[in-house]
């Protein structure tokens, strides 16, 4: 096993890993590595209000997307849980809720209102756009004024909760910086951090071994369902050979051939930990410390966005070639194992692994400067995503809308 | 030690490059990460960085071990020291 490998080069002599963080400690007992104060649309039609507002109420920031019309069934409470979980996570302070109608406005922010932080709501209709957004930026102003005066304190290491999310992969990630990600989560899993893995079809060809790496009976039997239902749906609405979405273009120019080998590569990004449950799309983990499996698409915007709304406050973002994602309100950290991306695209990698390749650093090594960059970020140092303004607030929609 | 190419599992028939690229009849050292040894061949393509190079002669249907895992079937025979990807090899999957 691959595994193996990565537990004999771990040397005797790892670093201390610091116990602690400073993060904003939130009213229901969480710690945010962020203090945001967040305009929430409720609906696609409420954007240029929210906008709006961000816009006047500087400290603010918007998070426009595309749907919340509509919507029925499983698609719509998965956009309330986003929604909702969004608002909650604890890397916001506080969050303006903006819709066109009271009903779904209301049903949001009572939702985020639960976690005992500040909410408050505005809709749009009989009062138009321009009275909404004087009302929610009197609101907003004093949001972004009141949070401005929290101050970082020291927070338990397992205040954090780390997900996990590789993209435009290729041989170097599975070589490299996925097992990095994979030692970090082997050092810190058993201080009580939460972790958290998805992309459902891209561990296709190695479902099985991960099957294996369930806690109990249950999160396996729970992890092989979600595959099926998710590995049928793409057979069924595939029109042709899907080698040309998976492995993706720049997988292949990056030395990847087919889903197979993406998916052992992707894997190696838990390390040795096995995964206590399985969760739906944005579901907060319920069953404490350790990792989960999230039933995902392998987007990049789509995974961060259901992981943010799960809960979870800071990522880990191994890559290949080159993804540039962010998220507007969980810090994305870059990290590549390929010297050529490190090269020419630099202000993209907050972890330059590179040096695995040419062996003058060990796995452990690489996972010790990877839990010093996350420690970094955790105290507030900005991601590379963040300072190029990478915002990606992607909503996964199931199905058409009614 | 300079590495050429670097070999996940000893069941692996195919090992990746690991430097810029390598050039045909170029002697190329590999490391096998499983068990930490080391073991060298000549390669007959030209092969970037990221890259895979057949480890031994592979015939159509063979599969293709990478992880000690089964990644894939070969479509076209591939000789030892060529280039492995799409063009030779495909999934077993999709």
């Amino acid at each position: 096993m691959y595994t193996f490998t990565m537990l004999k080069q771990r040397s005797g002599n790892d670093m201390e890993i610091p116990k602690s963080f400073l993060g904003y400690k939130r009213e229901n007992g969480r710690a945010g590595t962020r203090n945001h104060v967040i305009i929430l649309p409720v609906d696609d039609i409420s954007n240029a209000c929210a906008e709006a507002v961000a816009n006047n109420i500087k400290g603010t920031i918007a998070l426009p997307h595309s749907y919340g019309r509509l919507q029925f069934g499983a698609d719509l409470e998965l956009h309330f849980r986003t929604m909702i979980g969004t608002g909650s996570n604890p890397n916001v302070a506080a969050v303006i809720v903006i819709g066109i109608e009271p009903k779904w406005t209301k049903k949001i922010v009572d939702g985020i209102a639960k976690t005992g932080k500040p909410v408050e709501g505005f809709h749009i209709e009989r009062t138009g756009d321009i009275g909404t957004v004087m009302k929610a930026s009197k609101k907003a102003q004093e949001f972004v004024m009141w949070a401005s005066e929290k101050q970082r304190e020291e927070c338990p290491i397992s205040d954090l909760w780390i997900s996990v999310k590789c993209g435009e992969s290729d041989t170097t990630s599975g070589l490299a910086a996925n097992p990095t990600v994979g030692n970090l989560m082997d050092k810190l899993e058993p201080l009580g951090v939460h972790l958290c893995f998805g992309e459902t079809s891209e561990l296709t060809g190695a479902e099985k071994v991960c099957a294996t790496r369930g806690a109990t009976k249950e999160a396996s039997d729970k992890f092989m369902k979600t595959w099926n239902a998710y590995n049928d749906f793409i057979l069924k609405e595939a029109t042709d050979d899907l080698s040309e979405s998976q492995p993706t273009a720049g997988n292949i120019a990056g030395g990847l051939t087919t889903i197979e080998e993406k998916a052992f590569g992707n894997f190696q990004k838990i390390g040795n930990c096995k995964f206590v449950d399985v969760l739906e799309p944005a579901e907060e983990p319920k069953k404490g410390k350790g990792l989960y499996f999230m039933d995902t698409s392998s987007a990049a915007a789509e995974c961060v966005t259901l992981q943010a709304a799960a809960g979870f406050n800071i990522h880990l973002f191994p890559t290949g070639q080159g993804n540039i994602v962010g998220n507007p309100i969980e810090p994305v950290i870059k990290l590549t194992a390929n010297p050529l991306t490190v090269k020419g695209m630099g202000e993209h990698i907050d972890c330059d692994v590179s040096k695995i390749l040419s062996r003058e650093m060990n796995m452990s090594q690489a996972g010790d400067k990877l839990i010093e960059t996350t420690l970094k970020v955790a105290n507030g140092r900005l991601t590379c995503a963040e300072a190029l303004g990478h915002r990606e607030f992607v909503m996964t929609k199931l199905y058409r809308s009614a | 030690m300079a590495t050429d190419i670097i070999i996940h599992d000893q069941k692996d028939n195919v090992g990746v490059v690991v430097i810029e690229k390598i050039t045909p009849k170029q002697d190329c050292k590999c490391w096998i990460m499983e068990n930490d040894t080391s073991t060298n061949i000549q390669s007959m393509d030209e092969i970037p960085l990221g890259h895979k190079i057949a480890m031994v002669d592979l015939k159509e249907g063979d599969t293709i071990l990478k992880y000690g895992h089964d990644i894939g079937k070969v479509v076209k025979s591939i000789k030892k020291g060529e280039h492995v990807h799409v063009h030779n090899v495909k999934t077993k999957k999709w």
